[in-house]
């Protein structure tokens, strides 16, 4: 009876275990599965013309101009959401401490960072694609501008975390000297704090980076797209991730084997840039110590 | 004390202090009110979301009333629009997606706390968050030029053959004879396609496996070794220990941590459009074609206008609302282990 039960017991645990390892090979079979398409797909569609040549060419053409407006709209939305996540995250962990708002906007920004990005896409739409038509009678509609604000609003909560977690970790010991020696508080926040949190909070920005690089809905409804290079901003804007969208959708091979080497460039990208943030983030911890 | 040690100092320098310190008060009110706008941010990108999405959809709600919730109509040349469809399909995507994704989330979290040597368990944590990092587009081609296709050819083929009336093999099997119904869930009107419902659903499994996974994986960590080891010492096995001790003890968080995928699955555009069909078709089957919220608004808002752009935002206000609740209610779980870890 007891044996029986003890039999039972070890059975159900080597189930366990081995049902356990059968996941974990499911997760890693699934990446390898991706990434290998990604990889052989993409280098198969490589070549030269994929940096030289704009979209317009079609067969002929390349990637060129969707590169160079992924980049433009990245940089906008970096440029917007930095600053602006850095204060906010800055507010929470240093200033909300004694207001019942703080608690509320923190959980409020971990519901941002997974909100639908299309329907922020919507949102920015509505606030900027619109009012702008309006006021130019039409001449500017979607537009770059219009993409980095959406793709600033996706980075934005990704930033706000980082520097609220980083700047919690920094030690009170820390604002205490320097406020005994009669610094000023937003002297102490920008030389002080944000010095000693900098490694961190850089990580959080190239961390939004990599998630806006890749993001594609909310750019169809704000820089929609444009088959020709364009420098300006209030201009409709070609992405990378749009291209690979609207090339993906193509009855044609061949624009379907660019559309393979478009994602090969901006996966690659991707995860670059995670593994920089993540070399960046284990330095600063290291230098924490 | 103080104010000995001040009347030694010449006037003009206390002026000079007095001066600094008012100006330091200034700056200091200043720099906390610009912290402040730009957090307030946050709330107004929520609010306008909301707000934005409800305003231009006033239109679709105005005409269509209740009626819009419950019409399964969407139909661009009549002008008529419902979105029972759409939210049917996101539904049915994102819990097909769960079936999946949170068993084997949690056979990796037990994995990577419990069983893996230490040696293993960073990279292949890394390599699991990894797929967390692939930009969700890349999903859709993915299943679009190979995963459907798969899915056509192999797991099709099979789940027809056991669960419905019309298999390809010809043979109606048992289950199909004696349980009602659910032939209704498994017909499909094109045997060799492989876009669909529950294409879609297994595409979301893959890309929310990594959400839940790390979730579950840190809360069980927060689970003390005391708590562990004494169960041990009493004679469970691993599975026990985890399934009576870590599982109960993390129990909320872990919810929180499916609720969490739930929320992405619902809202992810990018990986279903490819793989759905998108079509509009109101079927109990998930083996037919069908169409997700964000799919729809992804496909058509660049053609669409008047009526057809409004019920589009109608539509996304909906999604809103719903991924906003169970953000909310994920956020609130996961909020109660921060808590316990503190205290």
């Amino acid at each position: 009876m007891s044996a029986s039960l003890y039999t039972t017991r070890r059975i159900k645990n080597v189930l366990a275990m081995i049902l356990s390892v059968a996941a974990t090979g499911i997760g890693l079979l699934f990446l390898a599965w991706i990434l290998w398409e990604t990889l052989s797909q993409g280098i198969a569609g490589l070549k030269p013309a994929l940096f030289t040549k704009i979209t317009a060419y079609r067969e002929e053409g390349g990637l060129a101009n969707a590169m160079v407006g992924s980049l433009i709209l990245n940089v906008i939305g970096i440029l917007i959401a930095t600053p602006i996540g850095v204060m906010a995250g800055t507010w929470l962990a240093e200033y909300s401490r004694r207001s019942r708002l703080g608690p509320t906007i923190r959980f409020l920004n971990d519901i941002l960072l997974s909100a639908p990005s299309i329907v922020l896409g919507l949102f920015v739409y509505t606030i900027i694609v619109l009012p702008s038509q309006w006021l130019t009678n039409g001449d500017v509609t979607f537009s770059g501008i219009a993409g980095g604000i959406a793709l600033a609003l996706i980075a934005l909560p990704v930033i706000v975390r980082t520097t609220d977690e980083m700047l919690r970790l920094v030690p009170g010991t820390l604002r205490e000297a320097a406020l005994s020696l009669g610094v000023p508080q937003w002297k102490l926040t920008v030389q002080i704090l944000i010095r000693a949190a900098r490694s961190g909070i850089v990580t959080g920005v190239l961390l939004a980076l990599a998630r806006i690089s890749g993001e594609t809905a909310p750019l169809l409804l704000t820089a929609f797209g444009n088959n020709f290079m364009t420098f300006n901003p209030l201009d409709k804007m070609p992405s990378l991730p749009q291209v690979i969208y609207d090339y993906t959708k193509d009855p044609s091979p061949d624009i379907n084997t660019l559309a393979w080497a478009g994602a090969f460039v901006l996966t690659m990208f991707v995860l670059a840039l995670s593994l920089v943030a993540r070399f960046v983030f284990s330095r600063s911890k290291v230098s924490h110590d | 004390m103080h104010a000995t040690v001040s009347s030694n100092v010449p006037t003009t320098a206390r002026a000079e202090e007095a001066a600094r310190n008012a100006r330091d008060t200034r700056n200091d009110r200043l720099f906390a009110g610009l912290l402040k706008a730009c957090a307030l941010l946050v709330l107004i990108a929520l609010i306008g979301a909301a707000t934005s999405t409800l305003w231009l959809g006033r239109d679709a709600f105005a005409t269509f009333g209740w009626g819009f919730l419950t019409s399964s109509a969407w139909d661009p040349t009549n002008n008529q629009y419902g979105a029972l469809v759409p939210v049917m399909g996101t539904v049915l995507t994102a819990l097909i997606a769960l079936v999946f994704a949170v068993p084997v989330s949690f056979g990796i979290a037990l994995f990577l706390t419990e069983i893996a040597p230490n040696w293993l368990r960073g990279p292949v944590s890394s390599a699991i968050e990894l797929l967390a990092g692939i930009p969700s587009i890349i999903y859709g081609m993915w299943g679009l030029f190979i995963f459907a296709p798969f899915v056509a050819t192999t797991i099709k083929p099979w789940l027809m053959n056991h669960f419905s009336a019309d298999p390809p093999d010809g043979q109606v099997s048992w289950l199909v004879q004696h349980v009602p119904f659910i032939a209704k869930f498994f017909s499909s009107e094109y045997p060799f396609f492989g876009a669909g419902i529950f294409t879609a659903g297994l595409v979301l499994a893959v890309m929310i496996i990594p959400f839940i996974s790390s979730v579950m994986r840190e809360v069980f960590q927060t689970v003390p070794t005391r708590l562990k080891e004494s169960a041990y010492a009493l004679g469970s096995s691993t599975w026990e220990v985890v399934w009576d001790i870590v599982v109960p003890y993390t129990r909320t968080a872990v919810i929180g941590g499916i609720f969490l995928g739930l929320g992405r699955a619902l809202g992810e555009t990018m990986a279903v459009a490819f793989v759905i069909g998108n079509t509009f078709k109101f079927t109990p089957s998930i083996l037919e074609t069908g169409s997700t919220i964000a799919s729809t608004i992804a496909n058509q808002f660049g053609e669409a206008e008047g009526l057809q752009k409004s019920a589009l935002m109608a539509i996304a206000f909906l999604l809103f609302v719903v991924t906003f609740i169970v953000l909310l209610i994920a956020r609130l779980m996961l909020r109660r282990l921060a808590t316990k870890e503190g205290s």
